[in-house]
């Protein structure tokens, strides 16, 4: 198996995709993945959403396809017998519309002109990812959702879910998110955009696939690093340690561990992600807000009977914990059955996707837990 | 009181406790620990229980048993419920580690129609005793801390306890005064002298305001 994501094209003939932006949008193509069996009351399904950069690898499926295409990004926590058991449940996860790897996107060739979309593709928001998620659902046959589980980017998709479906999600386990993005989160997002959008090669989004701008998506990665780790994580790896040398350079070389690492991240990246997708991903990020002043959406949730976990990462300060405390007081107020956990880790925001037993423990516990509860 | 070996393998104060809480009722308990109070009320009573712990470990522990847990400090975190969402609060051996007693309990009276707190009594004899003859700090099995690392921040009598409870204007609906050491499973109800023989004080109240309100089925 050298490609182990399956595709499913809506919105070709039939309807088109209504957009929050109000435009009509089709085809579109969701890749996903899935793990483990569907019993036969379809009762046993666990949506994984991914976060920003992610992709519906969550996992490895087998010895090959772990060879062939490296571990998942979640391959610690999901598999058989672990936190989220892929022995007990079916599980799934689709790439995000507006994405690169395998779902529609503005890298993607707009039927229209024969070229990829750039700019021409519609700005997307967290609810639309969900929408055309749940239209895969439908076609899949699957109408309720034992749990849904995501971090970051995929904890909003999670709490959108969570509103837009109520009905469909049994337990929600949104993890080092936000119901809305601080002006940090924004400010960070709008400085990787302008890295990409002043690289001379990205040309208004219309750069070649073969040719477009490295430099600039590079140094919007390196940013992104930075936030998703902590002082003291990076004081712990790197601290002021040199790189290959003994001595300061006093030249603009990679003097520093950190200076190399972040470098290599971002060359990394370059060679998977697509530029003008970090600038619509980001987008929907940003313009993402359950608590907005007046009629805060996340108050639709009053009475749902889906069960909550919450949980936050101690050292994580771009979704701080104070982030996840207000989404647990509005979801308190609103009388939701809600856990929730702060883990202590010095790792920053990407500790949700590092392996740790507690973490692990916490999850397929709250999710046993709650079948017998039921 | 329930004969259930799960009732039974609790504290002896938590027996008590959960034979005043109505089947199928809406339990929060603050500084839950390891949840053994919630576990059972859910086990046995199918009561729809929320505990609050601030210690990381605990709340996880809980968590992974199946209860809703939250990770938070009630005396810091405001308790965001709407009114008289619970039908009882319980604060069983935590009211000597609150920094505000009489605003915690009054926020508790107005989120949950009855509180029920339970605390070592600082008035039993042997701690008199202990204070009078050795003239230092009153230590035993449910008090077990040196002056310098207890967390409990108060000292609370039954009698202390009472008239407190005059001060803010809430009701006892009902009380029982238990002699057990910590962590025991056996104890007994005391009814002479309980402020001199009793270890713990147990108190069921209710909103001041609500005093001629008809008694659940529960008593």
């Amino acid at each position: 198996m050298s490609d182990p994501r399956q595709y499913f094209t809506f919105a070709d003939n039939g309807e088109p995709l209504q957009l929050d932006c109000g435009r009509s949008f089709g085809p579109v193509t969701l890749a996903y993945e899935t793990w483990g069996r569907l019993n036969a009351e379809k009762s046993n399904v666990i949506l994984i959403l991914h976060a920003f950069s992610g992709d519906s690898h969550v996992a490895s499926h087998d010895e090959t396809d772990l060879e062939a295409n490296g571990p998942g990004w979640w391959e610690a926590m999901v598999g058989p017998g672990k936190g989220i058991d892929t022995e007990k449940y079916f599980v799934l996860c689709s790439n995000i519309l507006g994405s690169c790897s395998g779902s529609t996107g503005p890298s993607s060739i707009n039927p229209d002109t024969g070229k990829p979309y750039g700019l021409d593709f519609p700005v997307v928001t967290i609810r639309d990812m969900v929408n055309a998620q749940k239209i895969l659902l439908d076609f899949l046959g699957i109408n309720s959702l034992y749990a849904v589980v995501g971090g970051s980017v995929g904890g909003m998709q999670v709490l959108q879910w969570c509103i837009s479906y109520p009905e469909m999600v049994r337990t929600a386990i949104p993890l080092a998110t936000t119901m809305r993005h601080s002006a940090l989160c924004i400010a960070f997002n709008e400085v990787a955009r302008q890295a990409i959008m002043t690289d001379p090669k990205w040309q208004q989004g219309k750069y070649p696939e073969d040719d477009p701008p490295e430099l600039g998506l590079a140094v919007a990665r390196m940013i992104g690093h930075i936030t998703y780790l902590s002082d003291e994580a990076m004081h712990r790896k790197f601290g002021r340690r040199l790189q290959e040398r003994d001595d300061l350079s006093f030249r603009f070389e990679s003097d520093f561990q950190v200076e190399s690492y972040l470098n290599y991240q971002g060359t990394k990246f370059v060679r998977r992600f697509d530029a003008n997708s970090l600038l619509y991903i980001t987008k929907a990020s940003d313009y993402f807000d359950l608590n907005k002043e007046g009629d805060p959406t996340i108050n639709r949730l009053a009475g749902t009977a889906t069960r909550f976990l919450v949980i936050s990462f101690t050292s994580d300060w771009l979704y701080p914990t104070y982030q996840s405390r207000e989404l647990v007081q509005a979801l308190k107020r609103n009388g939701c059955d809600v856990s929730f956990c702060e883990i202590h880790a010095d790792c920053g925001h990407d500790a949700f996707l590092l392996p740790d037993d507690r973490l692990i423990n916490l999850i397929s516990g709250f999710l046993s837990g709650a079948a017998s509860n039921e | 009181m329930s004969e259930d070996n799960g009732t039974k393998a609790m504290r002896f104060d938590l027996q008590v406790i959960s034979s005043w809480i109505k089947p199928g009722s809406r339990v929060l308990d603050l500084g839950c620990g390891q949840g053994d109070l919630l576990h059972a009320l859910q086990k046995e009573k199918q009561v729809h229980g929320v505990g609050i712990e601030a210690d990381e470990e605990k709340a996880a522990f809980c968590i992974s048993r199946g209860l809703s847990v939250l990770h938070e400090n009630f005396n810091e975190d405001v308790l965001y419920y709407p009114h008289h969402h619970f039908d009882y609060c319980v604060l069983s051996q935590t009211l000597q580690q609150v920094y505000e007693p009489d605003k915690l309990i009054q926020r508790l009276l107005e989120i949950g129609t009855k509180i029920i707190v339970s605390f070592p009594n600082f008035s039993h004899w042997r701690v008199r005793m202990q204070l009078l003859c050795t003239g230092v700090a009153p230590k035993n099995d449910h008090l077990p801390y040196e002056w310098y690392n207890t967390p409990n921040i108060r000292v609370i009598t039954i009698k202390d306890f009472k008239k407190f409870i005059r001060t803010i204007n809430a009701t006892v609906v009902k009380e029982a005064a238990l002699n057990s050491r910590k962590n025991e499973r056996f104890g007994r109800v005391i009814h002479f002298l309980p402020d001199w023989r009793a270890t713990y004080g147990i108190f069921l109240l209710e909103d001041g305001a609500s005093i001629n309100s008809v008694p659940g089925p529960e008593e």
